[in-house]
C-alpha cells in the first residue's frame, strides 16, 4: 500500500510539473490574443502609424523586422554553412579546430545587449555604416551564428559515413563528394536550423536597439544604410516610452510579433519533422 | 598462366605502427573471380581496399612495395585516384545506394565525372541494369526511391552504379553478407556472368562461397598470404598446414 501511495504521489508531482510548464505559454498566448485582437486588421498591418503612433498602423515596423532577417540570413547562412562544412569535413582534431568549437558555444552564451553594444562599436561606428539595416542586420547576423553553425554541423554529422565511402570509391572528389554526396542530405537540417536562427532574429530587441532601430520614421527606408522601424522596438517604445497609447495597438503589435515568431517556428518544425519522416537511413 | 591485371610486390602496410599486411606477393589474373579468405582480422578486407586506395581515408596509413594495376604502379606519388577508382569499382558489405532514384543511382558517377552526355545517359542504365538483371524488375520503377528496393536488388544496384562507371576490375568486399541465401546464390551466378568482361576480387568470410564461386583463392592469416592457387587445388588438396586446418574449420 504504501509503495502504492509513493508511486502516486510521484506521479502527481511530475504531471503537475509539466502541466507548470505548458501554462505560461498557454496564459501569454490567451491574454495577448485576448487584448491585441481587436486591434488588427488589414489596415493595422498596411498602414503608417499615424498621430504619434496613438493610431494607424505598424507597417513600417513589420517590413523593417522583415528586412533586418533578410539581411541577417544573407549574412549568416552563407557564413555559418560554410565553415560547418569545413569544421566537419576538412579540419582535423586539433587544438586550432577545438578552439574554434569553443569560440562558437561561448558565441552562443553571449546575452544579446552585448551583441548590440558589439556592434555599435564595429558597424556603427568604426566601420562607419551608421545606424542601418546594413548594421543592425550584420549584428543579427553574428548573433544568429551559432544556431545555424550547430545546426549545419548536426545535419552534416548525421549524414551516414557509408555516402561518403561510396562516393569516394566511385571516383569522386572530396568537394565533389560534399556537394552531390553530402549536402544535399543534410540540407533539411541546415534548413530547420536557419528558420530557427530567423526566429530569434526577429524578435531580439538589444542587438539592434543601438545600430538600427528608429525611434519613429515617417517614411519607410530607402536603402541599407537607413535607420528603420521594428516590431520588438516598436513594442518597446510604445509600451514605455510614449504615454497614451491604446492598449489594443500594444497588443496588437506583440501578437503580431508572437505571430511572426511562432509561425516561423512551426515552419521549422514542420519541415523537420516531413524530412525526418522520408530519410530512411 | 593468364594476364595479370593485378601484381603486388613485397606489399606492407601499416595502420600507425601495427602491421597488418606483411610482404605480399599476389598475381591476380585478368577476368577470373579471385577470392580472399581467411580469419577475421587476417587482412582480407585491407588488402581488397589497397587495390582502389580505399585505405587512403584512414588516417595514419603507410604502405610499402610496390601494386601494379594494368602495368602502372598505382602508389607513385602522382596516381590519379580518380582515373584509379574509376577503373578499379568497388561493392561494399552492406548494400549502400543513396537515397535517390534507380536513375540517379546509377548516373551519380557519369556526373561526377562528366562522362558522356546526359543523352547517353538512359542507355548506360539500361545496360548497367541489364547486366546486373535488375531491368526487367525495374523498369517502370527508375524513378522510385533505391531504399525501397529489396536487399539484394538493392545490392545489385550497387553492382550496376560500378559497372555504369565501365570499370575494369571489381572489388567485392563481403557482398553477400547482408543477404539471405537464396539471395547469395543469385550474385554469386551474377558475378560468373561478369566475369567474361571484368577482373573480380571478393573478400569473402564464407568458405563455400568462396569454393563455389571463385576461379582462384588465397588464403591469408596474420596478414600474410598462406597459400595461393587454383580454387579447386586450394580446397581439394592444400599445402599448407594452416590453410588445411582452416578449410575444414578447425579454426576461424
Amino acid at each position: 500500500m504504501k509503495v502504492q501511495l509513493q508511486q502516486k504521489i510521484a506521479f502527481s508531482v511530475l504531471f503537475f510539473c509539466t502541466l507548470l510548464v505548458v501554462v505560461p505559454v498557454l496564459l501569454i498566448l490567451v491574454i495577448i490574443s485576448i487584448k491585441g485582437f481587436s486591434a488588427i486588421d488589414l489596415g493595422f498591418l498596411t498602414e503608417m502609424p499615424t498621430s504619434g503612433m496613438t493610431a494607424g498602423g505598424i507597417f513600417p515596423a513589420i517590413l523593417g523586422t522583415l528586412y533586418l532577417v533578410f539581411g541577417a540570413i544573407l549574412f549568416a547562412v552563407p557564413l555559418g554553412v560554410l565553415s560547418a562544412i569545413y569544421l566537419v569535413e576538412y579540419s582535423k582534431d586539433n587544438v586550432l579546430s577545438r578552439l574554434v568549437r569553443l569560440a562558437i558555444v561561448n558565441l552562443a552564451g553571449v546575452p544579446s545587449v552585448v551583441y548590440g553594444l558589439f556592434g555599435l562599436g564595429i558597424f556603427v561606428l568604426f566601420l562607419g555604416f551608421g545606424a542601418s539595416i546594413l548594421s543592425g542586420s550584420l549584428t543579427l547576423g553574428i548573433m544568429i551564428l551559432p544556431v545555424i553553425i550547430t545546426a549545419s554541423r548536426e545535419a552534416l554529422e548525421s549524414v551516414p559515413r557509408s555516402f561518403r565511402i561510396v562516393s569516394f570509391s566511385l571516383g569522386a572528389s572530396k568537394w565533389q563528394t560534399i556537394r552531390h554526396s553530402v549536402l544535399p542530405h543534410a540540407l533539411p537540417g541546415i534548413l530547420t536550423g536557419t528558420i530557427l536562427g530567423l526566429g530569434r532574429a526577429a524578435g531580439e530587441t538589444a542587438p539592434i536597439l543601438f545600430t538600427v532601430a528608429a525611434f519613429y520614421l515617417p517614411r519607410l527606408p530607402q536603402s541599407v544604410f537607413d535607420q528603420t522601424m521594428a516590431l520588438p522596438y516598436h513594442l518597446y517604445v510604445i509600451s514605455t516610452q510614449v504615454p497614451g497609447i491604446p492598449e489594443n495597438i500594444r497588443y496588437g503589435t506583440a501578437l503580431v510579433l508572437l505571430l511572426l515568431v511562432l509561425l516561423l517556428n512551426l515552419a521549422a518544425i514542420i519541415l523537420r519533422y516531413r524530412f525526418r519522416k522520408r530519410k530512411k537511413w | 598462366m593468364d594476364k595479370h591485371v593485378i601484381e603486388t610486390r613485397q606489399l606492407s602496410l601499416f595502420y600507425g605502427a601495427f602491421q597488418a599486411l606483411t610482404n605480399i606477393d599476389l598475381n591476380i589474373g585478368e577476368r577470373r573471380i579471385t577470392a580472399l579468405i581467411g580469419p577475421s582480422g587476417c587482412g582480407k578486407s585491407t588488402l581488397v581496399r589497397v587495390f582502389n586506395r580505399m585505405n587512403d581515408l584512414i588516417e595514419g596509413v603507410s604502405v610499402t612495395g610496390s601494386v601494379v594495376v594494368q602495368g602502372e604502379n598505382i602508389y607513385k606519388p602522382d596516381t590519379d585516384l580518380i582515373t584509379l577508382r574509376r577503373k578499379v569499382g568497388m561493392v561494399f558489405q552492406r548494400p549502400n545506394p543513396f537515397p535517390l532514384s534507380v536513375y540517379k543511382n546509377i548516373t551519380f558517377g557519369l556526373e561526377i565525372h562528366r562522362k558522356g552526355s546526359n543523352v547517353e545517359f538512359p542507355n548506360i542504365v539500361e545496360q548497367s541494369l541489364r547486366n546486373v538483371l535488375l531491368w526487367d524488375d525495374l523498369k517502370d520503377r527508375l524513378e522510385d526511391s533505391a531504399m525501397r528496393l529489396t536487399l539484394e536488388q538493392q545490392q545489385r544496384l550497387c553492382i550496376a552504379r560500378v559497372l555504369a562507371m565501365k570499370p575494369q576490375i571489381i572489388l567485392m568486399d563481403e557482398p553477400c553478407s547482408a543477404l539471405d541465401p537464396i539471395a547469395t546464390l543469385k550474385i554469386e551466378e551474377l558475378m560468373q556472368q561478369l566475369k567474361k568482361e571484368y577482373t573480380i576480387v571478393i573478400v569473402t568470410h564464407n568458405m563455400q562461397q568462396a569454393a563455389r564461386a571463385s576461379d582462384f583463392t588465397a588464403f591469408l592469416y596474420l596478414g600474410q598470404v598462406i597459400e595461393y592457387g587454383e580454387t579447386k587445388r586450394i580446397f581439394a588438396a592444400p599445402t599448407e598446414k594452416q590453410t588445411e586446418d582452416y578449410i575444414t574449420g578447425r579454426f576461424g
